[in-house]
């Protein structure tokens, strides 16, 4: 626990400059708010909870065998985004986006990206995230990443790093759509005086999104939520992802294979499926080609999709480009396939692979956030200035034991937003995830899920972690 | 729609059903024990309770005695229990939380807030100190829910699920109702026979006392207590309560909400229209149920034996509930 302060002190404060001045685009929402009574605000975060139980806005914990269902804590202070930090935020992930979306098609098809040199072979065809199955085939308009989650946090003077890119099936969507409900609901007044961006039509975008990207010659093609079911932790989202486009929600018993189409089992005979929308990791989709114990997933449904007769969002094998050692070549990619100068940058990362970034990494892990190179969710990482000696010592030890699995970062001062926590409103760090859209065209709503360590001092903000969300506020021009 | 989700909706509907029922039956044992009756009466009574639901047998395993205690414990409470009103309204939450894609907000916000309270009551004890007004809630929530379907979902299909389950879990418990109560009159426990001429085949012969009709007429306004019949009978015949009289309006009145007839029709009617490519013996058999219960007398039901009518009857819904699971809701792949 000690030597945390310099993090939090350092920490770039979102609403507040180094003179104990509101920030411009801070100012309307902070005159709302000090116009509030503090009842009136216990009695709206009372509310707040009592309205996320009610709707069922909850997950299950990892490893919970009673399955209890949690609520992630929701704070009514936004993170506010003027619309200039949002014009870059915006570009610079599209940008990066479409350079992993060329990756991948690259990484499965010619590998110009490996004969130029740029990354190496072996950090390709020896990845465990590498699907030789995807070798040569062509997914619908060469789209990959339907759906990307960026990973985005502001440090040092306010400038945004990106922390890491989720291409696989990033969640937390609905948490974005539910938290602005609950903003809208509980604090109307302050909409009618601020004037925020939209991200309510967000489902519409993916609706539109999936059936741009169906198989050819499907003109009305039928689009399904793929979920493992109901104890998953992220089975809300799945639901209300489905009921928000109007589709149907499916798990992989409702689904089946017959003369290469994917069909759905329904109260008038099959029904021939084009999209799978699935929030099922690569490994169980199909017992017949991946894990074989799998009973979430479909069986024959891999070759149906390398036929080309069902289009799966995001695509097998994306987990190629959002792993931890590639993350490291993202700004080259966009250099390589755009051909122009990354809009975001990445944080600083060493590699404990190569031997002299490992003995850095080594000596100086008290200062740095360490983490597994396929790991997610904040488990399995270190932040080593929030770490005890023992700690850090038998962090050490599994580094060294297998130094190819992990990466190192220095701990970043991220940025801070007033939240409410026991002792009134106080500062604390957040991140951000972003949607991003791949289709034909990128798209994006302004704004993501920002989500908040609780914990004074701690920096990781992941909800298996004690972390809350807020709902942030991109606002819609330059006068605030 | 999805054949899963067809089966959730129905099951959904069928355990908050089953609820009500439960919490029915019991306010009605309740109120009918707190009546002046020997300790015999009193622990039979709470029997039948169990004997109506099947559930004797493992009652018995649980529980040594059987003071009202502990069958409203096992009935209220009781994991254990497939029937108990905790067990169908987890059971109804989880199917609701498996479809809760395809249930309006407002509905599933019901079925939610439903569970989530019930755990808050039990765990305050409010069954056991509060007992009326814990069945009442009961009750109320299942009755809101229906409502809460009717003004907010669409009238399609999933409608029709739905529909199929609280109708056929409702004609179930109706029926079941109408034969533990016979068979405690046929029992002649109260050596009673009021005006009614039971079936010869059950041999029932004892004679008539003051005493016993009496208390005919609390057994026979309990059951129509239990399916907020009391004020129906009194509309629709205008005279004292009678056996026979209440098994008319609980088997063939089409204008009875809980009736046989009532229940049946519903079922038929919804398998209309839902039909498919395999369902037509389902239908056909629905609508010879229904036509028979038009078209019969009570007398004649009567005169061959109440207990073989519901017997028969018993086992032609639960086929029906088969054929339908087997048309609509688990169809072979492909």
């Amino acid at each position: 626990m000690k030597d945390q302060t310099p993090a939090s002190t350092r920490a770039y404060d979102e609403m507040v400059d180094a003179h104990g001045t509101v920030r411009p685009h801070y100012r309307a929402f902070e005159r709302w708010l000090s116009e509030q009574s503090a009842e009136e605000m216990v009695t709206r975060r009372l509310e707040a909870d009592i309205n996320f139980r009610r709707v069922g806005i909850t997950f299950s914990v990892a490893g919970d065998e009673a399955g209890t269902e949690r609520l992630i804590p929701f704070d009514l202070i936004p993170r506010v985004i003027p619309a200039s930090d949002w014009r870059i935020l915006d570009a610079g992930l599209k940008q990066r986006v479409r350079a992993l979306n060329r990756f991948i098609h690259d990484i499965y098809h010619d590998h110009d990206i490996v004969r130029a040199g740029k990354i190496s072979a072996a950090q390709i065809f020896t990845n465990a995230q590498y699907r030789p199955e995807m070798q040569d085939i062509d997914v619908a308009e060469d789209i990959y990443c339907h759906v990307a989650g960026i990973d985005v946090v502001r440090a040092g003077a306010g400038e945004f790093y990106v922390l890491e890119d989720n291409l696989r099936v990033p969640s937390g969507v609905s948490y974005m759509l539910e938290n602005r409900k609950m903003s809208m609901r509980l604090m109307p007044e302050a909409f009618s005086r601020i004037k925020v961006e939209p991200v309510a039509h967000y489902p519409d975008l993916l609706l539109d999104n999936l059936r741009e990207c169906a198989p050819r010659g499907s003109d009305d093609p039928v689009v399904v939520v793929l979920t493992p079911g109901m104890y998953n932790s992220a089975y809300f989202e799945h639901a209300f992802l489905a009921q928000q486009m109007g589709v149907e929600l499916v798990e992989g018993r409702d689904l089946f294979v017959d003369r290469n189409t994917v069909y759905m089992r329904t109260t008038h005979g099959p029904q021939r499926v084009d999209v799978i929308y699935r929030r099922l990791d690569d490994d169980f989709l199909d017992p017949l080609a991946f894990r074989g114990d799998s009973v979430l997933g479909v069986p024959g449904l891999l070759s149906v999709y390398r036929a080309g007769r069902v289009t799966l969002a995001n695509a097998i094998g994306t987990g190629i480009a959002d792993d931890k050692s590639i993350y490291l070549g993202v700004p080259d990619m966009i250099r390589f396939y755009l051909g122009e100068e990354p809009i975001l940058n990445n944080v600083p990362t060493w590699q404990c692979a190569r031997p002299d970034e490992l003995s850095y990494v080594l000596a100086n892990m008290h200062e740095l956030v360490v983490k597994e190179v396929h790991g997610a969710g904040g488990y399995g990482m270190l932040v080593g200035p929030a770490s005890t000696q023992a700690e850090l010592e038998a962090f050490k030890r599994r580094v060294r034991a297998n130094p190819s699995n992990y990466i190192a970062q220095p701990t970043l001062a991220l940025s801070t937003v007033p939240t409410y926590v026991e002792s009134g409103i106080a500062p604390r760090h957040v991140d951000l995830r972003p949607y991003v859209l791949c289709g034909k065209e990128i798209n994006t709503v302004p704004g993501g899920l920002c989500r908040v360590a609780l914990r004074e001092g701690s920096l990781v903000v992941n909800s298996s972690q004690g972390g809350g969300t807020k709902d942030t506020w991109v606002l819609e021009d330059e006068s605030c | 729609m999805l054949s899963r989700t067809a089966d959730n909706l129905f099951w959904m509907c069928r355990y908050l059903e089953r609820a009500e029922n439960t919490a029915r039956m019991l306010e009605v044992n309740l109120q009918m024990s707190l009546l002046p009756q020997d300790n015999q009466t009193r622990d039979n009574s709470w029997r039948a309770i169990l004997r109506l639901s099947e559930l004797e047998q493992a009652f018995d395993t649980e529980y040594s005695s059987t003071t009202p205690r502990d069958v409203l414990h096992f009935m209220v409470r009781d994991p254990a229990n497939p029937s108990s009103i905790y067990t169908c309204l987890r059971a109804a939450r989880e199917n609701a939380r498996s479809v809760r894609g395809s249930l309006t907000t407002d509905l599933w916000e019901t079925h939610n807030f439903t569970w989530l309270e019930l755990q808050r009551l039990l765990a305050e004890g409010k069954p056991e100190r509060h007992p009326g007004e814990f069945f009442e809630w009961v009750k109320f929530r299942s009755q809101v829910a229906r409502g809460v379907t009717e003004g907010t979902m669409m009238a399609d299909e999933s409608m029709c699920f739905q529909r199929l389950g609280i109708n056929l879990e409702r004609a179930d418990n109706t029926a079941r109702l109408l034969d533990v109560k016979f068979h405690e009159q046929a029992q002649g426990e109260a050596q009673a026979q009021g005006e009614l001429n039971l079936s010869r085949t059950e041999q029932v012969q004892s004679a008539p006392s003051r005493h016993s009709a009496h208390s005919e007429f609390y057994r026979w306004s309990a059951i129509l207590g239990s399916v907020s019949a009391l004020e129906n009978y009194r509309k629709v015949y205008r005279d004292v309560i009678t056996a026979d009289r209440v098994a008319e309006l609980l088997i063939l009145r089409a204008d009875m909400p809980r009736s046989l007839l009532a229940c049946v029709l519903a079922v038929s009617a919804d398998l209309k229209r839902i039909a498919n490519a395999d369902s037509a013996e389902t239908e056909r058999r629905a609508g010879k149920l229904a036509a028979e219960l038009q078209f019969g007398r009570i007398e004649s039901i009567l005169e061959d034996g109440l207990h073989p009518f519901l017997d028969r009857f018993l086992k032609q819904i639960n086929d029906l509930g088969n054929r339908i699971s087997q048309d609509f809701l688990v169809p072979l792949s492909a």
